[in-house]
């Protein structure tokens, strides 16, 4: 039978099962076989806190997300065009989130009464009417996938769980996908079953197969490839990225990297990639508690390591205290918030952007640090790249606000050259600087950077003391008087205040914008998509990104001024806003959200389209 | 090994250019005296000594040693000292704490310290008051304490530093007194040839909030009957005429004191600081009782396991030796690492 082939310019596919079904696993392995083939991608997984919540209910519910285009993306899509389901759960749980007439794939061999009841549907959604603006697609992928390894050598339950492959197989056939890596990838995972290997590759052959014969699926879909930047690409999630590019702030410095971190969700896969550097010099301490990470990283630093912790919001309050030390003793440190919806422990899986108060202000005393948000998946490794080039060269904590959104989420990175990586290198004070030659000034600044000297335990003739008590300029010592305070106090805040960062850019192809769209961190990819979609239909407006927090773009001001509308949305309820508010006098308004899930580009261009309407 | 070489020098050498303000008679200065005088005798060069502590009184001991040192922040010194030493294997970190900063608000961080066996000399100075704060009970007072913050006596139980540390499994425990110069650098030269973690618990007197605390084993009438100077490999007997011994008693679980007199010698334990199992070291920690009677002094246990230090370290030496690229080559590796694809 000849199938019909279309073409298409994109596709969002949502592949959901319960969270013992493999849906993560399946979701990669599809990103993958679409990277290879060239088209842009932007993942986005979905996962319970729970571990393993009893199987078949809406709690225990899986969902990997991946948007793949024939030009460049920037989320992973705001509603799937198919939705793979392997349960009756899963259907349930994402239907809300489908258009009319997407496609829906489910396993009927799991629509069986009791799993119906499990999340209260009294008759089969199959059978009755309640997807009739829907295409559904029925396939027992169960049996099937029984079936087509009934000649093989694995245990019935094997054979079941192998089914994801199957439903691999078969998306791979109707989005013509290149299935080579997936094959090879199978061949690793199960290196040590060979029997393992052969059935899934043969249940993944079987999926395919089944798209080729069943009349059920008459067309296959064609996405042609991206025109994207020459060069060489990976797919990439923010916490990989970011943790390669802690690596990478390691080599580029010259210096052991030190990571001291304590499990959080959803920071912990930092900890996990750094752990396996150890060839890099990196050293990881899994420490007793967030407060110990914190303290091992700024012990580390004081002995001329790249101290970095990792935590997310919960963990950055515990270790405020020791980052105002790192404060006074003017030492670099990295701390990592990948932030989840708060407060307390809130909704863990979820993504926010709810940190920012706490990263700016959230310490005791005038206890300023750098602050910067990475904007996308990749960006997380060039942000941390930006994170430890302000730690080192202006001896401060700098916190560096990813988002689960961010971290979990992924797509292509064009892998940078080493060389053109920022050159990190430090110098470390080797000798006495006080005017007679003879005296160490442990608080004597670098003109140009305000730095002090990072005089390492080791080196000869530079011993001295540094605490958290107040300090004379120049000497350190111990210093109680009002007008050293005084100076003190505000040299910290110029300290940060001064550090040059980029001037902020705005993107205004039109160049007639007179609204502003300002946003930071991982609402880059959302307010970009929203933005075109109006230029696309003739209207428009301006977009600006903060990487850099604090300090903020020497040009913020003026730019925020040059428009007669600001409009800033956020994952909180108008953090940022009150900054800019309060900093430039500007009238901002805010769009504010806090559900725990990233802005769709829908709404975003709604509300924006609104707001042109008014000015 | 080349010979070390003598560095000769002095207490002085020792010593800060800061004024040493503990108030006047405080059991602080003969410690800050005795270590200042011991650390000459390590041989090591000045720049590879770090001081570390937290706050309290005791904090401020590294603002006095000529070395390099960090008054950082409370209870957090052994998590810190962890970073350094550990990513710095030449360094001789000692941690600076107190009754207060150890054992209250930084419990969690020195029995992990502990359990992790990073190569650190832990100095506890234990006054069993706050006094930084002027005066309120301590982890270590006795209950029923009558304090600023406790006007009809504390409620609460204390713990016994020792037998806390020996619970956490410390390989090297010692406790000594503020006030006996030659047996504090005696237990100090012990500490500093341990590899790993040595907690030193320092009895000292603080003269303003809690003064004469341990009179009864410092005041010449009561001292000998009421200290045990634990020395390895000797029985175990004490007293102005050798008149009490420790003994195991059949079926117990601990120690026990008993008179020498009519005690057959070999019932008499002999100390052993190497025995692996912390039973026994935890035994001799149960028996002072309230008045300080039998109060063992000395080092209560040393034993010998791989420092979390040199374990990490071997694990990156190891991980390092198996590359011959450079990092930058390295790099670009792991960048490329997976799956990857090309656009021309």
């Amino acid at each position: 039978m000849t199938k019909q082939i279309r073409q298409l310019d994109r596709v969002v596919i949502r592949f959901a099962g319960d969270s013992g079904d493999g849906m993560q696993l399946t979701g990669d392995r599809f990103t993958s076989e679409t990277a290879q083939l060239g088209n842009d991608i932007s993942t986005l997984p979905n996962f319970p806190a729970e571990i393993r919540a009893p199987a078949g209910t809406l709690p225990g519910v899986s969902s990997f997300q991946v948007h793949f285009a024939d030009y460049d993306i920037l989320t992973p899509g705001d509603a799937p065009n198919v939705l793979v389901a392997m349960n009756p759960a899963a259907l349930k749980a994402n239907l809300t989130d489908l258009p009319r007439g997407a496609d829906i794939i489910v396993n009927t061999d799991e629509f069986t009464r009791r799993n119906l009841a499990k999340v209260g549907y009294t008759t089969s959604p199959l059978e009755d009417d309640s997807l009739a603006g829907y295409v559904v697609h029925p396939v027992a992928l169960t049996s099937m996938t029984v079936g087509a390894l009934a000649e093989h050598e694995v245990s019935k339950k094997d054979a079941e769980r192998a089914k994801n492959m199957f439903a691999l197989g078969l998306l791979s056939w109707m989005y013509s996908r290149p299935y080579e890596s997936t094959l090879r990838f199978l061949e690793r995972k199960f290196a040590a079953r060979p029997e393992l290997v052969a059935a899934n590759v043969a249940a993944f052959r079987a999926g395919w197969n089944f798209g080729e014969t069943t009349e059920d699926f008459s067309v296959r879909y064609e996405v042609k490839p991206a025109k994207m930047l020459p060069g060489t690409y990976r797919n990439i999630t923010g916490n990989a990225a970011l943790s390669l590019g802690l690596v990478a702030a390691g080599v580029r410095s010259g210096l052991p990297v030190f990571l001291g971190a304590y499990p959080i969700t959803p920071a912990s896969d930092i900890l996990h990639e750094l752990s396996k550097h150890k060839k890099f010099g990196v050293v990881t301490m899994q420490a007793e508690d967030e407060i110990a990470a914190v303290g091992a990283a700024l012990g580390a630093s004081y002995g001329g390591s790249l101290g970095i912790t990792t935590t997310s919001g919960p963990g950055v309050a515990l270790k405020s205290e020791t980052i105002s030390l790192a404060v006074a003793l003017e030492l670099p440190l990295v701390i990592v918030d990948v932030q989840r919806a708060g407060p307390s422990t809130g909704m863990p899986t979820k993504t926010e952007q709810a940190d920012l108060n706490m990263a700016l202000y959230g310490r005791h005393g005038e206890a300023p640090v750098a602050v910067i948000a990475p904007k996308s998946p990749a960006d997380c490794f060039h942000a941390a790249l930006e994170a430890a080039r302000i730690a080192l060269t202006y001896r401060t904590p700098v916190l560096l606000l990813s988002d689960n959104y961010v971290a979990n989420g992924s797509e292509p990175w064009l892998l940078p050259d080493v060389e053109s990586l920022p050159d990190l290198r430090v110098e470390f004070a080797t000798r006495a600087n006080g005017e007679d030659g003879t005296t160490f000034l442990p608080y004597l600044r670098d003109p140009e950077t305000l730095a002090r000297p990072w005089a390492i335990p080791g080196t000869p003739g530079l011993e001295h003391r540094i605490g958290g008590l107040e300090k004379a300029d120049k000497t350190g010592d111990i210093s109680y008087d009002p007008a050293n305070h005084d100076f003190m106090v505000r040299t910290r805040a110029a300290r940060i205040e001064t550090i040059p960062v980029p001037d902020v850019e705005v993107e205004d192809p039109d160049g007639d914008a007179r609204v502003l769209v300002l946003g930071w961190g991982s609402t880059y990819g959302p307010i970009g998509a929203a933005c075109r979609g109006l230029r696309q239909r003739g209207l428009s407006v301006a977009q600006a990104h903060l990487r850099h927090l604090a300090p903020m773009p020497a040009n913020l001001g003026e730019v925020l001024r040059s428009y007669d509308r600001v409009v800033i949305p956020e994952m909180n309820l108008g953090q940022l806003a009150h900054v800019i508010r309060a900093k430039y006098l500007v009238d901002a308004i805010g769009y504010n959200q806090v559900r725990g899930l990233p802005f769709t580009a829908a709404e975003l261009e709604t509300m924006l389209e609104e707001v042109l309407k008014n000015v | 090994m080349s010979e070390p070489v003598a560095l000769k020098l002095t207490a002085k050498d020792f010593k800060s250019d800061q004024e040493v303000r503990w108030c006047p008679g405080c059991g602080d200065y003969a410690i800050l005296a005795a270590v200042q005088g011991f650390m000459p005798e390590l041989n090591i060069p000045r720049e590879n000594v770090v001081f570390i502590s937290g706050i309290g009184c005791s904090s401020r001991f590294p603002y006095y040693m000529n070395t390099y040192g960090m008054h950082s922040i409370h209870g957090r010194a052994p998590a810190i000292a962890t970073g350094l030493s550990v990513t710095r294997p030449d360094l001789s970190v000692w941690v600076v704490t107190g009754d207060g900063d150890a054992l209250s608000i930084g419990g969690n961080h020195l029995i992990h310290a502990l359990r992790r066996n990073v190569n650190l000399k832990i100095l506890l100075f234990n006054n069993r008051i706050y006094g930084l704060t002027k005066g309120q009970y301590s982890p270590t007072s006795e209950i029923g304490k009558i304090t600023k913050s406790t006007p009809v006596g504390s409620a609460d139980a204390p713990f016994n530093p020792l037998s806390l540390a020996l619970g956490a499994e410390a390989t090297f425990v010692a406790r000594t007194i503020d006030s006996d110069r030659k047996h504090l650098q005696s237990v100090l030269r012990a500490a500093a040839e341990h590899q790993g973690s040595a907690f030193v618990e320092i009895y000292q007197n603080c003269n303003i909030f809690n003064d004469g605390a341990f009179d009864p084993i410092k005041e010449p009438a009561t001292r000998d009957d009421f200290l045990i100077r634990l020395e390895h490999g000797q029985p175990i007997t004490f007293g102005k005429d050798g008149q009490f011994c420790v003994v195991h008693p059949p079926g117990g679980f601990g120690l026990e004191v008993r008179e020498t007199a009519g005690t057959p010698a070999e019932e008499i334990v002999v100390h052993d600081a190497t025995v692996t199992d912390p039973a026994y070291a935890f035994a001799l920690s149960r028996l002072p009782g309230l008045d300080l009677r039998n109060t063992p002094i000395g080092v209560f246990r040393s034993v010998t396991r791989s420092s979390y230090d040199s374990v990490v370290q071997e694990q990156v030496a190891a991980a390092k030796a198996s590359v011959d690229q450079t990092p930058e080559q390295q790099l670009a590796g792991l960048l490329s690492a997976g799956d990857t694809w090309t656009i021309l």
